[in-house]
């Protein structure tokens, strides 16, 4: 059976590779800090040896619009380009193309529709910055076949906080009984809190940095009780109205399960908290 | 009242360098031209004849005015790209980074604290 080698859940800034690769006399005061961390993050995976990725994010209309917009869909091509003509010239994000994973992608599919996930299925998938933010922080090489999974974080009616808690503990098991030799690694991304296009956008710090002390306090020690017992779809429009890509981490902690992180670094950042969460469930590279 | 109309020309023109470049030189004849040759493309061979702009949703988008297009409860996400694909390198030029950002959030201001206008599409079906 395949090993679940690391379970990765990170926010995802856009503004990261520019941030830290302008000229150094244009860059931010915390642009070094700000490498420093995500290159200690990267090797929090690279120690983990993985040979496939599960790769968790959310398309922010870029190939899904409101005409068609899945609430959870899995990619099963053989390869995947990345980054759209906006997430270019918005972000500076280059493109790439990723290669995919058949075998574990239809593995996948039919292990979540036998454990009533009805999935949506895409065989002409371009991967947005939610996934290629990752690959750039923690696997900047993008040598790894990957399963992309896409979440509705972003369009309601949005699924609940368990429910993407239950979806992570689903994909947990497939990953566990998956035959085959290989180490899996699932890196997912997300947000804590997070204002875009309202008043408490682009601020010194994110929109309640409250929230984001007690996410980052619940992710790190394993307690989803306090996760699923404080955060509502409503709470999270009140810490900020983007807040919603928390529960893609909550999806993480579920891969992982209710056990504290091997490892996790924050960074205030402004207008964000920055956060980064590993865990190895099976202690294999701790 | 379409917020799903307001969100598909937002969608449609930030994904397109030709469309964007004529939406910041001369939105309202861009706007009249994406009613009716862009926004009712279903896809590249078939017509969906369902939609339209009510006039404040139009004058709301030839203004170049995200107040008021938060106020209709147009997606953030897709109004924060367009209006920062318009307006950012002006503003860093004139006045540093993020001025431009800071300037939106300002003058949505009277928002704070209070429930924001629902980007939630049904919910202005209902009304």
């Amino acid at each position: 059976m395949a090993t679940l080698a690391a379970v990765l859940a990170t926010t995802h800034h856009p503004f990261y590779l520019k941030a830290t690769t302008m000229p150094p006399e244009q860059q931010m005061p915390q642009a070094a800090e700000w490498k420093r961390k995500v290159e200690a993050y990267r090797e929090t995976l690279t120690r983990a040896k993985p040979d496939i990725l599960v790769m968790v994010g959310a398309d922010h209309f870029h190939q899904f619009f409101l005409d068609n917009y899945p609430t959870f869909l899995i990619g099963k091509a053989p390869r995947y380009d990345a980054t759209f003509y906006n997430e270019e010239r918005e972000f500076g994000i280059p493109k790439y193309v990723l290669e995919g994973h058949e075998e574990l992608s239809n593995f996948m599919h039919q292990g979540l529709m036998d454990r009533g996930f009805d999935f949506a299925f895409s065989h002409e998938l371009k991967l947005d910055h939610s996934i290629i933010c990752p690959i750039i922080t923690t696997r900047p090489d993008a040598d790894l076949p990957v399963v992309p999974i896409y979440t509705n974080i972003f369009a309601p009616p949005l699924p609940s906080p368990k429910r993407f808690w239950d979806l992570g503990r689903a994909i947990r098991e497939i990953i566990d009984e998956f035959p085959s030799d290989k180490r899996i690694a699932a890196v997912g991304s997300g947000h804590l809190s997070l204002e875009l296009g309202g008043p408490r956008q682009f601020k010194e710090t994110g929109p309640d940095p409250e929230f984001d002390r007690k996410a980052i306090e619940w992710l790190s020690t394993g307690n989803i009780e306090e996760i699923l017992a404080n955060v509502t779809h409503e709470s999270m429009s009140a810490s900020g109205n983007a807040t919603h890509g928390f529960m893609d981490l909550i999806l993480m902690m579920g891969i992982a399960g209710p056990i504290p992180t091997a490892y996790h670094d924050n960074l205030d950042l402004f207008h964000t908290m920055e956060a980064y969460f590993t865990w190895y469930p099976e202690g294999t590279a701790a | 009242m379409s917020k799903y109309y307001v969100n598909k020309f937002l969608f449609t023109v930030d994904r397109d360098p030709e469309l964007l470049r004529r939406y910041k030189e001369d939105p309202r004849s861009l706007v009249a031209s994406w009613e009716q040759s862009i926004g009712p493309k279903l896809n590249d061979a078939e017509i969906s004849t369902i939609n339209s702009l009510t006039d404040a949703e139009r004058e709301a988008l030839v203004n170049h005015d995200y107040v008021a297009l938060f106020e209709m409860g147009a997606h953030f996400f897709l109004s924060l790209t367009i209006f920062i694909a318009i307006y950012d390198e002006d503003y860093m030029a004139k006045s540093g980074p993020l001025s431009f950002q800071r300037e939106f959030a300002e003058k949505l201001k009277h928002w704070t604290g209070k429930d924001y206008p629902t980007i939630a599409l049904w919910q202005a079906a209902a009304r």
